[in-house]
């Protein structure tokens, strides 16, 4: 019994991590239809600027409350401002050119960001674990979980539905879509693309950083935390079918839960699984599983 | 048959042969692991062409070498020639078999799918106490039938057989690309649909292009088992697919000298960032990247087009 | 004629170039140091291992260490550093080396921290003619697969980390019948648990193993590994992790609890025992992967030392740097003892034959080269327990393994040492 419970909670954990991680890169692509590889990058920004700040904070005796908000506080700051500056300062420029050129354009970026992280803080780990440690922890079945871990499920589900709603009930994600679905009909349209681009790749940016400093309290925070996480994005998004913020909620929870069952009864398999997953998806369903279907033309 | 073009080509092989044995060893090192390198890049630009861009070539790279590592190690051998024959016979069976699969995807799911078999490939080896993990294990120096000739502190036969390969091979793809199935390559990338309404099957010319990137691959992966003496799993990791895409298109595709050419500027570049910066050698190249990007688009292949047409002028 | 000069003009400069980069001067020793300076295993090892090898070059070079390590530099030859990073895999590493040997013409190459390029780079060595001394890589492979002349080791391989880390649970815990395992998925990984398990099996009959995990390495995420741990639950976890792996597991796994119930073992826990020891649980088995750190004997060596390093650097050493402090050390030494006169840079061959079967004391108490003819030291293996007393780090329980009754004797490889019951083996 205690089994079946531990696969359950260790697969939606997992995959709540996994999907506030590929939301900003599948919706960065949607949209501008560039696979962003410099993603990893923003998620390892968004944990050192979350750690470094926590750090300070606690240093400085304040009521532990407020760290959780300034998490979201250092995702925002972060987030805003290296989306601004990659996106106003370089990517507009690049606009137009083949989507493979594009990966390597961001590919690049993720190279200078790499070095730059090294340079800003240093190869010291940061630590912090105090709003982890500080929910506590709950006792099921034998079993014990953080109830910090909790708490990530319950903000993914939040992110997951404003996400949806957003796009589907305002004004403002209706367009989105329609920039999705065809970026040239909209901007005849009157739509204002570039602004959209932006708007986009800012929110795409927040939400990698985001990721990043929710999960920054639980680990250490090193150099290369990005890297390791990109393709695990990767491999969700394509699963989920490359646009779709819903197929990368679906794809999040199917790499979850199998990677939990593998853990649980099949440690060895454990590095296979993800490809096995993907493999077995794109054999059946070669877009992914929500893609957006695409007209063909002749 | 002898145009100028060719024996231009013939002087400057013999030059960079002879020139092995007055050249300090690291540059020849260099040049070998960089030549056999650009040999997988050719085989990846052979299948761009087609519009395919495959971001598992590590898979043919890494089984080559562990093909040419494993082999003479169980049959006590270090004869060049039928290593290498080992490793083309190993790229052909596994890639028979995966591109049946493969050769019916495009686009980024191409991309995913190969990384996957790699990542998969990966998997294997490092499980595989026996072929040493993630450690990997060393490689014997190759000798031509018990004849080598070491010069400048290291042995020349491997630089000599990534020479000779490089311009065979580069000759015979040259060929190729003006052979109606290499031609095939850019209407499939242009409209797959027209091509099938030719009477052309797609999938077969696809399936035969992997199987030749397969092969070349897997020859770029036993020149550098031999050349370097050591091996790991590391080789099929998507990093490495990456850098030989990276190469590819930093390259670019316009003629088959370009990724042997791109693949020794890449590491001559990699080397030098290295030593000007040991700790931000990684912003070097993605600086250097970006350039090539925004000044260069079509590659750097499209610079010697660019000073040709300025000498004309 | 225009071609005739410029042909002539290009012959000349590499005529130049070539005799430039051979004529080095006697007056520095370059040594070339090669560490990780990138990616995840630079903070725990390679950075901390730069800083002590500065910290020793710079006292070196100022005459400032205490004997017999006064002399100025090596043997009166200032030391001029040459930093490789050590990231990239062994294809890089053996290009690199090359490069430092042919290109920066070193006099002599300390490093690798990685086991694979510790694999990949005495090839080269000995093709080179270099004398290398390995600073922190574990495999017992090395020296086991091959011999070689210039190639060195101047700490014990991680053999002896599990071997002793069985022993010490056997005769330090409690009721043991039951282990479980996370390590990373890689060589290392699955090399300590492999020696961890076949010794245990050799020490103490009747303990099974609950549960082994081997998430990738750098996962950084193990909410279903500790649950895994949770629900197959063991008398003693063992781990090798290191770095921000360890310490992420650590952190969730005491979020969760995991450690009230169940021991942790860490090999490798000394690394990040000082600047984590919050969160290290109490009763914790913490190794230094040898006499480091917080387990080195005491000696005006070691006083120096760890003085001189929390001066400049604001924190104790830890195993890494001892590590790369000993290779500098014995290099020296070796050296000045094959040296003729006072000034003199040495022949490889010299060095080598003098490096053999050395002697040398340390800030990690004695190394001895009596292992893989001559070329791989041998030396205690140290456990201890974590426990807090009016909150400073006191480590309890602390056992000292004789190198003999922990490492292989000279000739015989490990895992055969291992299965064959520790044959030859002298414990105190």
């Amino acid at each position: 019994m205690n089994l079946a419970l531990a696969v359950l909670v260790d697969g939606v954990v997992y995959s709540s991590w996994l999907f506030l991680i590929a939301a900003g890169l599948t919706l960065i692509y949607g949209v501008m239809k560039i696979l962003n590889m410099a993603h990893g990058s923003f998620y390892a920004i968004g944990a050192y600027a979350g750690a470094s700040l926590i750090g300070v904070y606690f240093a400085g005796g304040n009521p532990p409350w407020a760290s959780y908000l300034l998490l979201i506080g250092a995702a925002l700051v972060s987030g805003l401002i290296i989306g601004l500056l990659i996106e106003r300062g370089f990517l507009r420029f690049m606009y137009g050119r083949d989507e493979v050129v594009m990966i390597l354009v961001t590919y690049g970026i993720l190279l200078i960001l790499e070095d730059t992280i090294k340079l800003l803080w240093g190869v010291d780990p940061y630590f912090a674990y105090q709003p982890y440690t500080l929910l506590g922890r709950t006792k099921m079945y034998g079993l014990s979980f953080a109830n910090y871990d909790f708490m990530l499920i319950a903000v993914t589900a939040l992110v997951a539905l404003v996400l949806w709603w957003s796009l589907n009930r305002t004004r403002a994600g209706k367009i989105l879509q329609s920039v999705i679905h065809d970026r040239e009909m909209a901007g005849a349209l009157g739509v204002n693309v570039t602004k959209i681009f932006t708007i986009t790749f800012v929110i795409g940016a927040f939400l990698g950083a985001f990721a990043g400093a929710l999960t920054a309290p639980g680990i250490s925070v090193v150099p290369g935390i990005g890297i390791e996480v990109i393709i695990l994005a990767f491999a969700v998004v394509v699963i989920g079918g490359l646009g779709s913020v819903g197929g990368a909620f679906v794809g999040a929870l199917i790499v979850g839960l199998s990677r939990a069952l593998s853990v649980h009864l099949y440690p060895d398999g454990e590095l296979f699984v993800i490809y096995g997953v993907m493999g077995l998806v794109l054999a059946f369903r070669p877009q992914g599983l929500f893609a957006i279907a695409g007209a063909r033309k002749i | 048959m002898m145009t100028k073009n060719r024996i231009y080509l013939l002087i400057l092989a013999v030059a960079m042969i002879f020139a092995g044995l007055v050249m300090p060893y690291w540059f020849s090192f260099l040049v070998t692991v960089a030549l056999a390198k650009g040999l997988v890049v050719l085989g990846l630009v052979i299948l761009m062409r087609a519009g395919l861009v495959s971001f598992g070539q590590g898979l043919y790279y890494c089984a080559g070498a562990y093909a040419v590592g494993a082999f003479s190690d169980y049959f006590k051998t270090d004869n060049l020639l039928l290593l290498l024959l080992v490793a083309i016979v190993c790229a052909l069976v596994i890639s028979s078999i995966v591109g049946l699969l493969l050769s019916r995807y495009r686009d980024i799911f191409f991309a995913m799918f190969s990384m996957a078999f790699s990542m998969i490939l990966y998997g294997i080896l490092v499980k595989s106490a026996a072929l040493g993990s993630s450690d990997g294990f060393n490689v014997v120096s190759p000798t031509f039938f018990g004849w080598t000739v070491h010069a400048s502190g290291g042995n020349m036969l491997t630089y000599w057989a990534a020479i000779v390969l490089a311009f065979l091979v580069g000759a015979v793809i040259w060929r190729y690309f003006k052979s109606p199935m290499g031609m095939a390559g850019e209407a499939i990338r242009e409209n797959e649909i027209r091509v099938e309404y030719l009477g052309i099957s797609v999938q077969k010319v696809i399936y035969i292009k992997y199987i030749i990137a397969a092969v070349l691959a897997s020859l770029g992966g036993a020149i550098t088992a031999m050349t370097v003496g050591h091996i790991d799993p590391e080789m099929a990791y998507w990093t490495t697919s990456g850098e030989f895409v990276f190469i590819a298109l930093m390259a670019g595709t316009g003629h088959v000298a370009a990724p042997l050419v791109g693949a020794i500027i890449f590491e001559l570049l990699r080397t030098f960032a290295f030593q000007v910066s040991p700790y931000t050698w990684q912003m070097i190249l993605g600086i250097a990247l970006l350039a090539i990007i925004i000044f260069l688009p079509n590659g750097l292949w499209s610079l010697k087009e660019k000073l040709m047409k300025g000498a004309k002028s | 004629m225009l071609k005739t000069i410029s042909k002539m003009a290009v012959c000349g400069a590499v005529a130049i170039g070539a005799l430039a980069s051979t004529a080095h001067a006697a007056d520095e020793y370059k040594l070339g140091l090669v560490t990780f300076l990138s990616g995840g295993a630079a903070g725990p090892f390679g950075v901390p291992a730069k800083n002590g090898a500065d910290l020793l070059i710079d006292a070196l070079n100022a005459g400032t260490m205490p004997a017999p390590y006064n002399k100025v530099g090596i043997n009166g030859v200032k030391i001029a550093p040459v930093y490789v990073d050590e990231a990239g895999g062994a294809t890089k590493q053996v290009s690199e080396y090359r490069n430092l040997v042919e290109r920066q013409g070193v006099n002599g190459v300390v490093g690798y921290i990685s086991s694979g390029d510790c694999l990949a780079v005495p090839g080269v060595a000995e093709e080179m003619k270099k004398v290398t001394v390995l600073f922190d890589c574990g495999t017992p492979r090395v020296f086991e697969e091959a011999n070689y002349k210039y190639v060195f080791r101047t700490a014990s391989t991680a053999t002896m980390d599990n071997v002793g880390a069985a022993r010490y649970i056997a005769e330090k815990v409690n009721g043991l019948n039951m282990v479980s395992g996370i390590n990373q998925n890689y060589s290392f990984g699955h090399d300590s648990w492999t020696d961890f398990t076949t010794s245990l099996e050799k020490i103490k009959k009747g303990v099974d193993v609950s549960t082994k995990q081997f998430p990738k390495i750098y996962a950084g995420q193990y909410g279903a590994e500790v649950s895994a741990l949770m629900v197959n639950p063991s008398s003693v976890i063992h781990s090798s992790f290191w770095g921000g792996d360890m310490e992420a597991f650590l952190l969730q796994g005491s979020a969760r609890g995991l450690f009230e119930d169940q021991k942790v073992l860490l090999t490798c826990g000394e690394s990040a025992l000082y600047k984590f020891a919050d969160n290290f649980p109490e009763g914790a088995i913490v190794g230094a992967r040898g006499p480091n750190g917080i387990y080195a004997p005491k000696s005006e060596l070691n006083d120096w030392f760890q003085k001189e390093y929390k001066a400049r650097f604001g924190t104790e050493p830890t195993y890494p740097v001892y590590h790369m402090v000993q290779a500098i050390m014995g290099l020296k030494l070796a050296t000045e003892k094959a040296a003729e006169k006072d000034g003199s840079i040495p022949t490889d061959e010299a060095v080598a034959a003098a490096f053999e079967y050395l002697e040398y004391d340390s800030p990690a108490g004695k190394i001895v080269m009596s292992s893989g003819n001559g070329h791989q030291a041998v030396q205690e293996m140290v456990f201890g327990q974590v426990s807090k007393v009016d909150g400073k780090l006191v480590m309890k329980d602390v056992v000292r393994y004789a190198p003999s009754c922990v490492n292989p004797p000279n000739g015989v490889k490990a895992a055969d040492w291992i299965a064959s019951g520790f044959k030859g083996a002298v414990c105190n």
